[in-house]
């Protein structure tokens, strides 16, 4: 673990939970652009965490530990996911800590606590969300597990920095199963972070609703730290994507100016990335509830034909 | 080499003046003209072929062996006599108000470049021809055989093309890998889809590669042939058409469809120096005949009884030409003529029938023998001929077949006798009451045209009786080029 | 450079497969027209890489057959015949659609096994897309099967026409010229008859719901 190594990981994570809320308020605001609406500040989520975290947190009466619980390892889960996603550089002292499989399984881990934190209190509206996530994270998780595999299966390696340090280097080739596992990712992410194919994150309607109806009953800082939860969650995944399929100007070990070279990168990414979603969700229509197991199935399809081309492809 | 572009040309300007011209009266009369035209041609290339020997032409694209030519002069001869056929036939249905002049005009066109394609696909030496071809023999015979619009030919129509479109379209399939295994040892010059080639290096095709093409080939061409079980469009195809149709669907495509397999078969033989291709050949064949014998026993409709036996007769020719040898092959040979021939003679006996009832549904034709005692006894007689009675050639053909069998898949044997029989039973106790039984149906006021019935039938007979010294010559190098 | 174009040969392939599988998973007939342009324009641009790698020019040809036919024309032509008829109602399938596409996967792990061991035959750049193009062949084939409608039909049987052209274009640069326009000529009056056929059938059944065409059965 060397100096620069520590440096590099306090960055990676500062700049996750930093930039995390400004992610979304950049979506949101190309959103209402798009939409033809106009667009709240650029800076509102950081508005609404702070206010969030100035509120007083009122909590049901019969809640149970878990429930207050629930909220800091859901964030926590996040924010180690966001550690170890290689953003800025691949020289992380804690990537050995987790590789790409159990980075799915700190996504599960989050999903099942707050997913029983939403039936604990017994409402209605937390038991069906809470329903509905898991109806999506288990079809979801294996597709991911599938991308995450078509890109190990190039790099001969599960671990996030050695599949992003392999797919930056290699000479400027096109694999077919990465452009399959591209698709199949994108219909993941929409899935899992609640954007609008799947779930719609500006509607409180209640019979559509997934991710609002899980965190109905939370409110003050508890809210605050599942918003932001949310926001490093779409984070995370968007710097899987762009580790994935488009690895360029991750800096490496060993390289401090290559690290500073690489958050400038790290915006243009994002920037473009935020807008491509924004436009995604402007273009397409919410579908109905019972699609999604559908709409996730073929993303599950389509990273193992990705899998198996490029078995194909090799031989 | 004039007389092969006289056998082309001729069926294709027919198709194009009966486009123009369908519609008129005479329009039968010059659809029986092109067709003797065509007829006189292959005539003329047989004698051509016979006295000098297998012909290339044009750039060797064309390739006429003694295989090829008996169907080619098969085919011309049975389009000839269809077309005499279809004369009074298609002036009935026009009466009866069935055929517009419009619909007269796509019939005639349709039969002239259905007459096309067939011998197209005979004559090519390029297998990919032979693929567009078949192909193009699907389009005319799908439009042929909706031509009058009826939901049920629709049915027929639309299953029939989508069924023969999807199997067809394995068979190109097959036809890319033959040309990539030929690629590699001929060449992209040089025509690697020319068969002649393909044949003269058949030993270094890549037998991994031949292995699948001909798997693919097979489902393809199997398909056209009427295989079970790729069969269902047939019997539908066959029953809803009009009967000139059905005659030559199975006097010709289904033989032109055992051809195109046939050649292929050489191919993979060489190729594997095993006998897969042979083994597909016996088993789907059996298969065939046992399921459509069984099948006839269920029919109700004339028409597509016969169609079963069509596909039983398939399956036949298909198993012997599975178990090959000269024997077998020879057998093989002689059903395809005998079976087309007399198929095609009992659907003309049949089509009068049928139009004479009113109705194909076979419980209400009855008592044909006094309503015209030529349809009566044609369509008896044809029975007969098709179960496989002596002296008809089809007992010679079948006899043949079953004694090889009895040699060389002696487990076979008992399969082939039971469906024989049972299809014998079937047939003959449904065709027996509507010859022999009871009507009150006046009879016919002028006796129908039933010249290509018997003359159809005569060479049925003949053939069981004797076979004239050149055909025998044919059938024998046919059967020893097909080797196996 | 060759490199790259053969990379960019396998991506199509890649795409190809992916348009056949949204094609089984898709209900909205538009939809499918749209993805079966599709698939004719990333099966033309494919042609034009192979063309251009191999120095084939004849490929640049049968390139620009299947632009005007499968891109432009039948599309146009399907377009007309379902506003014509109306029918741009979603599609049913007769097995539900996670069913088939679990069907589909394991058509795919077939036709790769069965060409893979060609594949290493193969002299060409873009051999491992054997595979490919069979896949779409066999999903195409699938398709046929499990759509009741005249339309969807009609495209699966197109599409199948799709996958052979690049089973052709990638095992052995294509056919000859003159099989390669018979096939053509074949596509196209194939699909104006079928045109002109679902015409009928809506005549006569007031539908063009493929299940009515069951009439003709053994008792």
């Amino acid at each position: 673990m060397t100096w620069l190594g520590v440096v590099s990981q306090l960055l990676d994570l500062a700049v996750a939970l930093l930039l995390a809320p400004l992610l979304s308020g950049w979506i949101n605001q190309w959103r209402a652009w798009l939409q033809n609406k106009s667009a709240p500040g650029l800076l509102q989520p950081y508005r609404t965490l702070h206010k969030l975290f100035n509120k007083e947190s009122v909590i049901a009466e019969n809640a149970s530990p878990m429930f207050r619980g629930a909220p800091y390892i859901v964030f926590g889960c996040m924010a180690l996911a966001s550690a170890i996603i290689p953003t800025l550089s691949t020289d992380l002292p804690l990537s050995p800590v987790a590789d790409a499989i159990a980075l799915v399984g700190l996504f599960a881990v989050a999903r099942v606590f707050i997913s029983l934190a939403a039936m604990d209190v017994g409402t209605a509206f937390g038991t069906l969300g809470a329903r509905r996530e898991m109806l999506i994270g288990f079809l979801a998780e294996p597709a991911l597990l599938m991308v995450l595999f078509s890109a190990s299966l190039i790099s001969k390696s599960t671990s996030l920095t050695t599949i992003v340090e392999t797919l930056a280097h290699r000479d400027l080739a096109i694999y077919p199963s990465l452009a399959l596992a591209g698709v199949a990712f994108t219909m993941v992410s929409l899935a899992e972070n609640a954007r609008v194919p799947v779930d719609n994150p500006a509607t409180h309607l209640e019979l559509t609703m997934i991710h609002e109806a899980l965190i109905l009953e939370y409110s003050g800082r508890h809210l605050a730290l599942l918003e932001w939860a949310a926001s490093l969650k779409l984070f995370a995944y968007s710097c899987i994507g762009l580790a994935l399929f488009f690895p360029w100007g991750v800096a490496e070990a060993e390289a401090p100016l290559a690290l500073l070279l690489a958050l400038p990168a790290l915006f243009v990414k994002l920037a473009i990335g935020g807008a491509l979603l924004a436009l995604l969700e402007t273009l397409s229509a919410k579908m109905r509830i019972f699609r999604v197991p559908e709409f996730l199935a073929t993303a599950f399809l389509l990273a193992v034909i990705g899998l198996l081309v490029n078995i194909l492809l090799a031989g | 080499m004039a007389a092969l572009l006289f056998v082309l040309a001729i069926p294709l300007l027919g198709s194009v003046v009966l486009a123009l011209t369908g519609q008129r009266d005479s329009a039968r009369e010059i659809n029986v003209g092109f067709s003797l035209g065509t007829f006189v041609a292959t005539c003329a290339l047989t004698v051509e072929v016979i006295s000098g020997g297998p012909l290339f032409a044009w750039n060797r694209e064309f390739y006429i062996d003694p295989l090829n030519v008996f169907l080619v002069t098969l085919t011309a001869f049975v389009g000839l006599t269809t077309a005499i056929f279809s004369r009074p036939y298609m002036r009935i249905e026009r009466d009866h108000g069935k055929m517009t002049p419009n619909r007269m005009r796509l019939y005639h066109s349709m039969y002239q470049l259905f007459s096309f394609t067939m011998l197209l696909a005979l004559t090519t030496n390029n297998l990919g021809i032979l693929w567009v071809a078949m192909e193009a023999a699907t389009l005319t015979t799908v439009l042929l055989v909706s031509v009058y619009r009826t939901p049920a030919s629709l049915e027929a129509a639309w299953k029939y093309f989508i069924l023969c479109g999807v199997g067809i379209a394995q068979a190109l399939f097959g036809t890319v890998l033959l040309y990539m295994a030929a690629e590699k040892v001929i060449g992209t010059e040089g025509g690697a889809l020319l068969w002649t080639n393909l044949d003269a290096v058949r030993g270094q095709l890549d037998p991994t590669i031949i292995t699948l093409a001909f798997a693919f080939l097979f489902i393809g061409y199997a398909t056209k042939v009427g295989l079970v079980p790729m069969h269902n469009w047939l019997p539908d195809a066959h029953a809803e058409g009009p009967t000139p149709v059905s005659a030559v669907l199975s006097g010709l495509l289904l033989n032109v469809a055992v051809y195109a397999l046939l050649r292929c078969k050489v191919l993979t033989d060489g190729a594997l120096h095993n006998h897969l291709a042979g083994q597909l050949m016996i088993g789907f064949g059996l298969l065939s005949v046992v399921v459509a014998a069984f099948f006839l026993s269920r029919q109700k409709d004339v028409k597509r009884m016969f169609a079963y036996s069509s596909i039983e007769h398939m399956g036949l020719i298909t198993f012997a030409f599975g178990m090959g040898g000269p024997i077998a092959n020879y057998a093989g040979l002689l059903h395809m003529t005998v079976h087309s021939l007399i198929k095609s003679g009992i659907f003309f006996a049949v089509g009068h029938a049928t139009q004479k009832a009113g109705t194909q549904v076979m419980e209400d034709i009855r008592g044909l023998i006094k309503v015209s005692p030529t349809v009566g006894w044609g369509m008896m007689l044809g029975s007969l001929a098709i179960l496989g009675m002596p002296p008809f050639g089809v007992f010679a053909s079948e006899f043949l077949i079953l004694t090889t069998a009895m040699r060389e898949q002696p487990w076979a044997t008992p399969f082939l006798l039971l469906s024989l029989g049972v299809a014998f039973a079937s047939v003959f106790s449904r065709v027996q009451p509507m010859v022999f039984g009871e009507t009150s149906v006046k009879p016919l006021r002028h006796p129908p045209a039933l010249l290509p019935v018997f003359v159809h039938l005569g060479l049925g007979l003949l053939l069981g009786l004797y076979i004239p010294p050149y055909l025998d010559a044919w059938y024998r190098q046919a059967a020893r080029m097909i080797g196996g | 450079m060759t490199e790259l174009v053969g990379q960019l040969i396998n991506l199509l392939a890649a795409i190809l497969l992916m348009l056949s599988f949204a094609m089984i998973s898709q209900r909205r007939i538009l939809s499918l027209i749209h993805l079966f342009t599709a698939q004719g324009a990333a099966l033309v641009a494919a042609t034009v890489l192979v063309g251009y790698a191999t120095h084939q020019p004849h490929l640049y040809l049968s390139a620009g057959i299947t632009l005007v036919l499968k891109v432009l024309l039948i599309p146009l032509l399907l377009h007309r015949v379902i506003n014509r008829l109306d029918v741009r109602w979603d599609v049913e399938t007769l097995i539900n659609i996670p069913m088939t596409m679990i069907i589909g996967i394991a058509l795919v792990i077939f036709a790769f096994n069965l060409a893979l061991p060609i594949a290493k035959l193969s002299v060409s750049v873009v051999r491992g897309t054997l595979g490919i193009a069979l896949a779409c062949v066999l999903l195409s084939f699938m398709m046929m099967i499990t759509r009741s409608k005249a339309v969807p039909q009609v495209i699966g049987f197109l599409s199948m026409e799709n996958g052979l052209f690049f089973a052709a274009t990638s095992a052995t640069y294509g056919m000859p010229m003159v099989v390669e326009l018979g096939i053509a000529l074949d596509v196209l009056v194939g699909i104006l008859i079928l045109g002109v056929f679902m015409f009928h059938i809506r005549e006569e059944f007031d539908s063009l719901d493929i299940r009515h065409l069951e009439k003709l059965k053994e008792d």
